[in-house]
């Protein structure tokens, strides 16, 4: 089973509920898996010991230009979809916008030339982490400066998928890095806080978790503050509430200090058994 | 010397529109001539790159200056090495008019 923690807001908590829902299913034995997918940050890691395994980098096509073979045809930058050539064949100028190509490979098809030749340049990495002997933390690291993170989160999803369960934290928003981790997902965790962006985020990434036909429910971290329109909205719209944990100190300052809530507070591990319960036997 | 002005209309009435790649028309000033021609901007609806397939659009229609409210870091790297020099005008509701009587000066 595949359960992505997402959030259309930044900083609703998705790690925290990531991490702690991982730690507590590898210590009630279960074989699980728990995959870092916001590769442009990642800081699962941190709040796990652990021991690395392996790492693999993730590994993009790029054209590359031989300027004596070019005839200035055009017709490479004709077939980039991404407008990721610029080409002056008056002025026998070529130029390739790096951060623009997809790799998608259309221009080294169309050159019949032979003036592009196919290079790789490298997206970023995935780090395989083993936690304990049931359960391992998978990381994908992108490459500072690299355009999508998309890749690198196929391949950690990918790596992460050899075991009973697994937990992919999501990266946050709600464009393709989102859309791309959750389309993975048996099931979705969508945090919140009851704030006038969190409540906007949130009907944002319901929308398209609804288009996408997959089984939700929703998780309000920081309740307390901000106002009960969260609440309105859910209940208007039927949807489940499957953990709230309220706004409290002491909460952020055991995370902020890189350590498990559910180490130190019976009363969210507690909160934490009964999300579990209703994820694994839903 | 041809210089190139992005705008919001088809006339030297308009005003200077303050993005580039995705601007509205393509005013194409020579200062020689005092002609002027009026592009509008293909590259309006391009998912990605519209800065790109816009500096094309200009840089083929041999402008050595671009006059528009901003510019991105992809399209700067490519005007620079074709040494189109990019003039920045951040006053608002300044008209296409007003920017070539600079240039009549």
């Amino acid at each position: 089973m595949i359960v992505a923690v997402a959030s259309g807001k930044g900083g609703t908590g998705k790690t925290l509920i990531a991490t702690n829902l991982f730690a507590l299913l590898s210590k009630a034995s279960y074989n699980v898996n728990l995959a870092d997918c916001d590769a442009e940050e990642p800081n699962s890691l941190i709040f796990f010991k652990s021991t690395k395994e392996s790492a693999s980098e993730v590994r993009q096509m790029l054209p590359l230009f031989e300027p004596e073979a070019c005839t200035y045809c055009g017709k490479c930058e004709e077939y980039c979809n991404y407008n990721a050539i610029f080409l002056l064949p008056e002025k026998r100028i070529f130029r390739l916008i790096e951060d623009l190509c997809h790799g998608c490979g259309a221009c080294t098809y169309a050159c019949k030339f032979d003036a592009l030749k196919e290079t790789e340049i490298s997206l970023g990495e995935v780090g395989m982490y083993r936690v304990n002997s049931k359960s391992k933390l998978v990381e994908g690291r992108l490459r500072v400066g690299a355009l999508t993170p998309v890749p690198v989160i196929k391949e950690t999803i990918k790596a992460s998928l050899d075991s009973e369960i697994v937990i992919l934290d999501a990266p946050p928003g709600t464009s393709c890095p989102f859309i791309h981790t959750i389309s993975k997902a048996d099931y979705v965790l969508l945090v919140t806080e009851p704030t006038p962006f969190g409540l906007n985020d949130l009907k944002l990434s319901i929308q398209i978790v609804r288009q996408m036909e997959k089984p939700f429910s929703v998780i309000i971290n920081r309740a307390g503050l901000g106002s009960d329109d969260v609440y309105k909205y859910l209940k208007k719209e039927k949807i489940k509430i499957s953990m709230e944990l309220q706004f409290d100190k002491e909460i952020a300052m055991i995370y902020s200090s890189g350590k498990l809530v559910i180490e130190s507070r019976a009363d969210i591990y507690q909160k934490f058994v009964k999300l579990s319960e209703s994820i694994i036997h839903n | 010397m041809k210089v190139a002005i992005t705008s919001t209309g088809n006339s030297t009435d308009a005003v200077l529109d303050s993005r580039f790649g995705r601007c509205s028309w393509f005013i194409i000033y020579d200062t020689e001539l005092k002609s002027t021609e009026f592009i509008p901007n293909p590259n309006i609806d391009s998912i990605e790159g519209a800065g790109i397939a816009s500096a094309r659009l200009i840089a083929s229609k041999g402008a050595e200056k671009v006059i528009s409210g901003e510019f991105g870091a992809k399209v700067k790297g490519v005007f620079d090495s074709l040494n189109i020099k990019l003039i920045v005008i951040k006053e608002e509701n300044k008209t296409i008019k007003d920017i070539i009587k600079l240039f009549q000066k």
